[in-house]
């Protein structure tokens, strides 16, 4: 072993490199959080606005990062057309919410309506993901990695652009709901009813599918397929319906995850799936990618993050319109989980070696 | 073995309906109205209609071919048959659509499913006409089948010639413009052949017939030519190549000359992309690192050409273009260096989004308020001066350009020369680098990490190299834009960019110079000289890199690596020539 001093610089300028790196965001993050506190520029109030806003954003990513991680735990794919299937969903809902509201049912039965619009919105994004599969992964399975990630990301701008094409460039408006209007009151505290709506609907979609692949049959199968899809063949499970079924679910969440999220912002259009399907994909790297717990508990932490830390972490360091850097703290996690713990908060110790 | 008759049969109504459900797709998509503004032939076909046709067509041509075996001899009836059933379905089918359409109302869903569409699908007949299209549906498979019968000699000739006709067809409008500028002579035949919005009818006549001749030509007597190029003396073979490359160098330098500033214009814009792929074709291709957050360093590039040589409110220097480029290619491979050590130990899947994060990081830092002061924030920098050979006057106040004595590089016609001569360049040193210790240390590292470290090759140092190299071609590619826009702003820095510069690798192929031009020129050069069609560009985008990835993974122009790494199971283990063989033969 020859090792000169040049490489033994080298080497010691690459760990000194990543520790100040290290140290920079501890830095920025006690220091502001400290400031933010001392100055006591937002109350209480304001603070839990942040965090359940965070909450019910969150819980969305969570949906949406639990498709990205199932098919990566099957597949050791990046599903890059997750977020298109996710604004597919969005759609969907959009149409039969319009309807059922111009019959008024959607006013009658709010909570039919919803249910409805979700799983109009789940039936169209599972049958665009099983037709994406179908043409644009199946065929290349085997292939050498890059060559499904370049096929997904083709996929990714041809759905953008057919939803483009089919519906125009323009932003859709979402139907109002009266019964999602105003805030509920929670000891004093006003918190609005579609975050909270938003939020539980996305908790009892997240046991749906905690369940079905804990304690069914096809669930076991799916599990055992992401552990080893040769012994899993051996077995007697069919792999390839495992893996249709895996993109079904992930679909099917994803789509709900969407009529979601345009509640809560109140519009659609063909580029609303990318800018959330990064945010879930970092959710799903956060938690440990293969791990469905963890994609739950990474979206949340990712949402409520992006929704505290702004205010929390870079407003009292001076920064003008900390918001805008909204996106860049949920980019600087991830390249911190990526880089430091590679595994994600619950993932077990895996070597570096993606 | 005897195909049953109804398997025959269901072979082709499938085929059929699957083209016919495209025909509806391309109906919604508002593909058919759009293109319908837009002739093949003058007065004859629009390309509306032509891709209508295309999908009966080729219906035709893949029900023939799954309806023969390969080890038995054609049974041209049955093929026929398959190919007529398959169209007349895809007929059946569009028709269908049409009678549906009377009868609800797709608009209140589908944006494109208009009146005018309709107009243009019944002939303004109303239902009166679409029994015509079974009709021509079976006509358009028939064709689509005769085509597949053809004998080999003849077919690939005659599909050579479509395309061909087909894209001259489609850049007509360009052609017609460039050719009508020229002397007299030059312009009539520009209007004989092209029209405004296709061919005339004379000129898609003269181009198929002369494709097809010059085709079958070749294929008779390219054996025979080149080994009458090689029977001249070596003497004889390099003058032949002098020629050859000075008539090549005379048309790249009066190009901009004949063809004016919008053409200028796309090559630069070629060139710019050319030399951000081959950038990440040193950090992909050749070490195999995705990064998928690039732009960051065209970003950087940009941005320091844009502060040292700004005469805005942001300029620090205002030093000269020539100056400030070196500058700006040192900047960009001290970042890569930056961004490159954090993620030394990051592999595969990992070091993707990773990258893709720090590319988003840049660009919303870039872009925000907090460093605004710096770096304009969303107002970006504008004002920046543009290059110029000879002495640049004295910086006189905020706003005012600097006087150039000489020759200013002002718009694309001039700036076409500075960068198509880096691309050049930076292609030469690429090429350069595959074959040296370093590229092959870097390919070394692309097969296998841990092997390439037990052979003694410096990780960190090869890695970071790559990095540096990489950031530095795509800096010089961002100063160069940053000279031909005017300004920067950091929402041109988008993660499309980075996309686009990694499919055009990989659809050029990884690892191989002439393939990230080749690729640079497909993706890049063809949307932007096709605006009037820009509508589509990424649906045909997504489209190009599911097909290339479905059927020629190793893209258009192949490196040999690449190609035994892909097909090495029918080229066999170790075997050089078979490989080399069977790569002449794809390509």
């Amino acid at each position: 072993m020859r090792t000169s001093l040049g490489e033994k610089i080298l080497d010691l300028a690459v760990s000194g490199f990543l520790w100040g790196f290290r140290i920079l965001i501890v830095l920025i993050v006690v220091l502001g959080t400290f400031l933010t506190i001392r100055a006591g520029k937002y109350t209480g109030e304001q603070w839990i606005d942040f965090l359940v806003f965070g909450i019910s954003q969150g819980s969305i990513y969570a949906l949406i990062a639990l498709g990205y991680t199932m098919v990566y735990g099957i597949l050791r794919m990046i599903n890059f057309a997750h977020g298109e299937i996710f604004m597919s969903g969005a759609f969907g809902g959009y149409f039969i919410a319009t309807w059922l509201t111009v019959i008024g049912f959607m006013d009658k039965y709010p909570v039919l309506g919803l249910i409805a619009s979700m799983l109009f919105g789940m039936l169209i994004s599972t049958l665009i993901a099983l037709l994406v599969e179908r043409i644009a992964y199946r065929p290349l399975r085997g292939a050498p990695r890059l060559v499904p990630l370049i096929s997904a990301i083709g996929a990714s701008f041809f759905l953008q652009y057919t939803f483009r094409g089919f519906f125009g460039p323009g932003v859709y408006a979402y139907p109002s709901m009266k019964a999602l209007e105003g805030q509920w009151n929670f000891f004093g505290i006003g918190i609005l009813k579609v975050q909270i709506v938003v939020a539980i609907a996305a908790f009892i979609m997240m046991a749906i599918l905690y369940s079905i692949v804990m304690f069914t049959k096809i669930g076991k199968a799916m599990r055992a397929v992401s552990e080893n899809k040769d012994v899993a063949a051996l077995m007697g499970i069919d792999v390839n319906r495992i893996i249709v079924t895996t993109f079904a679910l992930g679909a099917a969440m994803a789509g709900a995850a969407g009529v979601l999220y345009a509640l809560t912002y109140r519009q659609v259009n063909f580029f609303t799936g990318f800018t959330p399907g990064i945010k879930a994909f970092t959710a799903a790297v956060l938690g440990g990618i293969g791990n469905i717990p963890g994609a739950m508990v990474g979206g949340l932490v990712l949402g409520i993050v992006e929704s505290v830390g702004p205010a929390l972490f870079l407003d009292s360091l001076g920064i003008p319109r900390p918001y805008q850097l909204k996106d860049a703290i949920a980019y600087i996690m991830l390249v911190m989980i990526l880089l430091f713990r590679p595994s994600g908060i619950l993932g077990e110790r895996v070597s570096k070696k993606a | 073995m005897m195909m049953k008759k109804d398997y025959l049969i269901w072979i082709a109504i499938k085929t059929g309906l699957l083209s016919g459900v495209i025909a509806i797709f391309l109906c919604l998509i508002g593909m058919v109205e759009v293109f319908s503004k837009r002739d093949v032939i003058e007065k004859i076909i629009t390309l509306g209609d032509f891709i209508l046709l295309a999908t009966a067509v080729s219906a035709g041509v893949i029900a023939a071919r799954a309806t023969s075996n390969p080890e038995q001899q054609k049974q041209p009836l049955k093929n026929l048959i398959a190919g007529a059933l398959a169209g007349i379905t895809t007929g059946v089918v569009i028709a269908a659509f049409i009678g549906l359409s009377q009868q609800i109302n797709l608009r209140s869903v589908f944006l494109s499913a208009s009146p005018s569409l309709f107009d243009l699908l019944t002939f303004k007949g109303g239902t009166n006409w679409i029994w015509m299209y079974p009709a021509i549906g079976m006509a358009a498979g028939l064709l689509g089948t005769i085509l597949f019968l053809l004998p080999e000699k003849f077919r690939q000739p005659i599909t050579r010639a479509i395309f061909i006709t087909f894209l001259l067809a489609l850049f007509s409008g360009l052609f017609r413009v460039v050719m009508i500028n020229q002397s007299d002579n030059i312009a009539k035949a520009g209007k004989y052949l092209f029209g405004q919005t296709g061919l005339t009818l004379s000129g898609a006549i003269i181009f198929f017939v002369a494709v097809v001749s010059i085709s079958m030509f070749w294929s008779a007597e390219s054996t025979n030519l080149q080994k009458g190029f090689a029977r001249i003396p070596k003497k004889g073979q390099t003058g032949v190549r002098v020629v050859v490359f000075a008539i090549l160098a005379y048309m790249v330098l009066m190009l901009p000359q004949v063809s004016g500033p919008f053409i200028a214009q796309v090559i630069v814009i070629v060139s710019l992309y050319a030399l951000m792929g081959l950038g990440l074709n040193i950090t992909l291709g050749f070490a195999g690192l995705l990064d998928l957050g690039f732009v960051a360093f065209f970003a950087v590039g940009a941005y320091t050409v844009g502060l040292l040589t700004s005469y805005g409110i942001f300029g620090l220097q205002h030093v000269s273009f020539w100056v400030a480029v070196p500058i700006a290619v040192l900047v960009s491979m001290m970042f890569g260096a930056f961004l490159g050590l954090p993620v030394l130990g990051v592999r595969g899947d990992y070091l993707a989004i990773a990258t893709l994060g720090f590319g988003e990081i840049v660009r919303l830092l870039a872009g925000s308020d907090f460093l605004a002061p710096f770096f304009g924030g969303p107002q970006g920098i504008i004002g920046i001066q543009k290059p110029c050979l000879g002495t640049l006057g004295e910086f006189v106040r905020v706003d005012v350009p600097r006087i150039c004595n000489g020759l200013e590089f002002a718009g694309p016609k001039e700036i076409y020369y500075l960068a198509v001569a880096s691309a050049i360049l930076i292609a030469f040193i690429a090429l350069r680098l595959q074959r040296s210790r370093l590229g092959r240390a870097w390919m070394a590292i692309r097969e296998d990490e841990d092997v390439a470290e037990a052979l003694g090759i410096n990780l960190i140092q090869t890695k970071l190299l790559a990095y540096m190299l990489g950031a530095a071609f795509a800096g010089l590619g961002g100063a160069i834009f940053t000279v031909l826009v005017g300004s920067i702003f950091a929402t041109s820095m988008q993660l499309i960019v980075s996309i686009n510069v990694v499919s055009l690798i990989i659809v050029g192929g990884m690892g191989s110079v002439p393939g990230v031009i080749v690729g640079a020129i497909a993706l890049i050069g063809l949307p932007e000289l096709l605006r009037e069609v820009s509508e589509y560009r990424f649906l045909f985008y997504g489209a190009a890199l599911i097909m290339m990835m479905l059927a020629k993974p190793e893209g258009l122009w192949p490196s040999q690596a690449t190609l035994r790494e892909l097909h090495h199971d029918d080229s066999g283990e170790d075997s050089e020539i078979a490989s080399t063989k069977s790569s002449q033969a794809k390509a």
